[in-house]
């Protein structure tokens, strides 16, 4: 292809076709109130937030508001730091040893204030991971009601139900119904990926972080646990944090692009509805980088 | 060129056509000269690989073979001293028959439950910690078992001796307590390397969901490594069954049933201790008998570990 630094817009050039595709994939941005839009309440805020593990700076200085019950998407190259920044909003880092300054709000509560218990913000944000995790010492449904079980939750009647909601709304209870007492690693990959999503919202979370939530899985596996985000966004706030830029155009209102910068330390560079983050990004490198032409 | 599904044109430097010009391989085009030198090399590494399978068999052999003089000799010693009743009966006299060591296998039993009472709970917090807690303190704690593992068990008997016996007398619990102390760093290590196989995805799961710490490590971590925690324990007991050492500067010993551990009990490595040293041809049958016993007995707990963990292993996939 032509020179990276400076990429053509000419007409009938890969490049703008790959733009025009993928703004006409994230098409389903009907005009609704994007992030940036006046009517949208905030579910999360972030606030001059930076991620560091020991000296090593991994994202910084990111200032983002994502809108109730919208899914936003973060895209970016591999290392620089959409899933720190993820994993920042749940207070996961606490485990791991990073550090997060600046902050964050989950609507009025301030996530890493000294009175806030991290156990309190991670039962109101739920959390999808990579690679599919039940609990492979447990049964179908000893993982989903694992969260309420883990949470003091004791009533049989109680946890059944809120157990078979959650499995409706990942799509699964159809298939695991019969067999709820079965250990869940017999579930195929896709199928265990649906089982942790419902684990997660059977917490009842006001947002739910997924952490490339596709990456492990199949294109058919993909395909229904895309349909599944968009599902969800009527009842709880998704951020997804993907590598695909097509997964982001199908299923996000709202995409975030993360990049290096000079001094090889992620950050924010353009937020945005989705169709005009690839439709007509308004940062230079954004527009390199959705063309293909870095990262 | 022919193995290719398509035709590739070969130019001259691209290996088929160009001759070798020197050495034993000249006159070959390139491509032949590399087999021939790939072949030849194969050939080595065949008889190497030969050479070194009969040498592995070898060497296991001479392991095996302690092992196999050793279990042959106690059982043809051991087997006539098991007439009816040597299990359940108590000993006898020189020449009066009738001899038994049912009470040193009661004592056993219930010296070495009451060890395992004292070091498996210990022995499993003290690992929760060290994984828990890495840093300098987690660090002189695993030392600390390391050097335990290594001490002889006779110093563990002598230290039982000066801190419980010295105050309390002979008893079996001194017998459990030395056992105690001599299991722990075993069990500490192996609960510790259970704990830590379990992966840092099913922690971040867990957490994830709300859940108190203590829940996740109790619900999840814990559950998970539970397979590899129950074989360490067992291992460990298996190896503390058959200790004498730690037993000799404690229990006293005893030629009557004792169902209470506070007062001297008899243990089957004693039993075979003090028979074996006895001038009489009667006290020697019986210890070799009773060496015979604790060995079927150790096989048959690490068998059962094996079980065990293989049983737990399969209700976990």
């Amino acid at each position: 292809m032509t020179d990276s630094s400076a990429p053509s817009t000419s007409p009938g050039d890969k490049t703008a076709t790959l733009t025009a595709t993928l703004a006409e994939e994230a098409g389903h941005g009907d005009g609704a109130a994007g992030l940036l839009g006046s009517d949208a309440t905030p579910a999360v805020t972030l606030q001059g937030v930076a991620v560091s593990f020991g000296d090593h700076v991994a994202v910084r200085n990111t200032t983002l508001s994502l809108a109730t019950n919208r899914v936003t998407a973060l895209v970016g190259p591999s290392g620089c730091g959409k899933t720190s920044i993820l994993r920042a909003v749940n207070r996961l880092h606490d485990h791991t040893g990073g550090t997060v300054s600046g902050t964050i709000r989950l609507g009025e509560l301030d996530v890493y204030a000294p009175g806030t218990s991290p156990e309190l913000v991670r039962s109101k944000v739920g959390m999808v991971f990579q690679r599919p995790n039940p609990f492979p010492t447990m049964s179908i449904f000893d993982n989903v009601v694992a969260g309420l079980r883990f949470n003091g939750v004791r009533s049989k009647a109680l946890l059944a139900e809120a157990g078979e909601a959650a499995l409706r709304h990942a799509a699964l209870w159809d298939i695991v119904k019969d067999r709820l007492r079965d250990p869940a690693v017999r579930l195929s990959g896709g199928q265990q990926q649906r089982l942790c999503i419902a684990r997660a919202l059977a917490v009842e979370p006001e947002v739910l972080l997924m952490d490339e939530p596709c990456s492990a899985l199949d294109p058919v596996a993909t395909g229904k646990i895309e349909a599944l985000i968009t599902e969800l966004a009527q009842h709880v706030t998704v951020v997804l944090v993907t590598h695909n830029m097509f997964q982001a155009a199908r299923v996000s209102d709202d995409t975030a692009v993360f990049l290096l910068g000079e001094d090889r330390v992620g950050e924010l560079v353009e937020v945005g509805p989705t169709g005009e983050v690839f439709g007509s990004p308004r940062d230079e490198r954004t527009r390199a980088y959705v063309t293909g032409h870095i990262g | 060129m022919s193995d290719l599904p398509f035709d590739v044109p070969v130019t001259a430097g691209a290996g088929a056509g160009v001759r070798v010009g020197a050495g034993t391989l000249a006159g070959l085009t390139r491509r032949d000269a590399v087999r021939a030198a790939a072949c030849a090399h194969l050939d080595r590494r065949r008889r190497l690989g030969r050479l070194a399978t009969v040498m592995c068999v070898g060497a296991l052999a001479l392991s095996l073979l302690p092992l196999v003089a050793l279990v042959v000799y106690v059982v043809s010693r051991g087997l006539p001293a098991l007439s009816g009743g040597f299990l359940v009966h108590t000993p006898t006299p020189e020449g009066i028959p009738g001899n038994g060591i049912g009470n040193a296998v009661v004592g056993t039993l219930i010296i070495v439950a009451l060890a395992m009472a004292m070091a498996v709970p210990v022995g499993l917090a003290a690992a929760l910690f060290v994984v828990e807690r890495p840093g300098r303190l987690s660090g002189a704690l695993r030392l600390a078992a390391d050097v335990l593992t290594g001490t002889p068990s006779i110093a563990i008997g002598v230290f039982a001796y000066l801190t419980f016996v010295l105050a309390f007398g002979y008893s079996g619990l001194a017998g459990s307590f030395a056992l105690a102390v001599l299991m722990l760093p075993i069990m500490l290590r192996a609960d510790e390397e259970a704990m830590s196989t379990v992966p840092d995805e099913l922690w971040e799961a867990g957490l994830a969901l709300g859940s108190p710490r203590a829940r996740v490590v109790r619900s999840v971590v814990l559950r998970s490594a539970l397979p590899g925690i129950v074989t360490g324990n067992l291992l460990a007991m298996a190896r503390a069954i058959g200790e004498t050492a730690p037993l000799i500067f404690t229990i006293f010993g005893s030629q009557f049933f004792v169902f209470r551990p506070t007062a001297p009990m008899a243990a089957l490595p004693l039993t075979i201790y003090t028979n074996a040293t006895e001038p009489y041809a009667d006290a020697q049958r019986t210890a070799w008998g009773t060496a015979l016993v604790l060995m079927v007995l150790v096989v048959l707990l690490s068998v059962a570990a094996r079980a065990v963990a293989a049983y737990l292993h399969r209700k976990a996939r």
